[in-house]
């Protein structure tokens, strides 16, 4: 296995979070710890987002339980290679619930890109959309090229889920897009913007 | 005996827990299949204790209050989920079972029952101790006030002498 290749992966990560957060609408975005967090700040702070500074292996889970109590709004999860492989279990959690109206979308650049870009267990081979697959999510994929990406972008953000998407993004280090980082603040101001409350 | 299984899902009903996450334990297997058959409540099995740490993040940042069931020994599996509570003042009700403790069979549950409490104290959790069934009721009341309220994590630990001691061959 070329440990190197996600270097040379077409799809720039900061340009996928543009595509998939442009025109968002009422959508509700969970961005796991790190480099999938400055990604969805780099596309535009927001309200309606949580991005986490921590709680590794936890971003789906908190997808699922935010899409279990807003059924009429899309929920989407974008998180790393290194935070899926934490929370693999969530997948079959997930599975069971079924809920339609979340999608994972994990953004692989096959590193763990905070702490030195050490190669994750994706860049050995292991394929998440197919473990995603195998836990019984129904619409699963893996996205390699901007063509990929056309036809993924309308199932993950509309079609009946739940939806589980690995997208390939090239393995590269970007000036940091710090968003909030006191969580109760993070948390008070998607629940004012969602409830009211 | 009496049924203090029903009284708490009584509370929880009362509390609008709508989500109720859990990883089997046998003292919570009546109070699971109770919340099991409420339309009002989903039930959410999961396959380690720290997921129902971040599923009911999620469920309080769409406005769904929740309670997380397990045994004492899913504990230890939470302590880094619980940064998330803690960062975002997440309320969070768990029930939890004790194993290791009174009357304990089996060595190996000795190692989290000994230090559940304390773990979670550790954690900035709340914990309330239930040693009597009749307490049942007004304890997860208590506890469910302060969580969500309060947007803290709280605990109720149900001593393993409520539950009976389990073994083999019972």
């Amino acid at each position: 296995m070329d440990m190197r290749r996600s270097e040379r992966f077409p799809l720039p990560r900061r340009e996928v979070a543009q595509a998939l957060l442009a025109d968002r609408g009422h959508m509700l975005v969970v961005a796991g710890l790190g480099s999938t967090a400055w990604d969805i700040t780099a596309a535009g702070d927001h309200p309606l987002n949580l991005p986490l500074w921590g709680a590794m292996g936890g971003a789906a889970s908190i997808g699922l339980g935010l899409a279990l109590a807003q059924p009429e709004r899309r929920v989407l999860v974008i998180t790393g290679d290194g935070d899926m492989l934490m929370g693999l279990g969530s997948l079959a959690t997930i599975a069971v619930q079924q809920p339609v109206n979340l999608a994972i979308v994990v953004f692989d650049n096959e590193r763990y890109g905070e702490t030195g870009m050490q190669p994750t267990h994706t860049a050995h081979g292991v394929d998440l959309a197919a473990m995603a697959q195998a836990a019984g999510i129904p619409l699963t994929g893996t996205v390699h090229d901007e063509a990929g990406l056309g036809a993924a972008l309308p199932v993950i953000r509309g079609e009946p889920g739940p939806v589980f998407y690995t997208i390939k993004v090239r393995a590269e280090t970007l000036p940091f897009e710090l968003p909030p980082k006191d969580g109760a603040y993070l948390k008070d101001r998607f629940r004012e913007a969602l409830l009211g409350a | 005996m009496r049924d203090w299984p029903e009284g708490i899902y009584r509370e929880l009903s009362a509390l609008e827990v709508r989500q109720v996450a859990y990883v089997p334990d046998a003292g919570h297997a009546r109070l699971i299949m109770l919340c099991a058959g409420d339309a009002g409540m989903r039930s959410v099995p999961l396959t380690t204790e720290e997921e129902g740490v971040a599923l009911l993040a999620g469920a309080w940042l769409g406005g769904e209050r929740g309670v997380l069931l397990m045994q004492s020994s899913g504990v230890g599996n939470c302590v880094n989920m619980l940064s998330l509570t803690q960062a975002c003042r997440f309320p969070l009700l768990m029930l939890i079972t004790m194993r290791g403790e009174w009357g304990e069979f089996n060595p190996w549950q000795l190692h989290m029952g000994q230090r559940t409490a304390r773990t979670l104290e550790l954690c900035g959790t709340i914990v309330h101790r239930l040693d009597e069934a009749e307490r049942a009721e007004d304890t997860v009341r208590a506890a469910g006030v302060m969580a969500f309220e309060g947007q803290m994590p709280v605990a109720v630990l149900i001593a393993q002498a409520v539950i009976g001691a389990k073994g083999f061959g019972r």
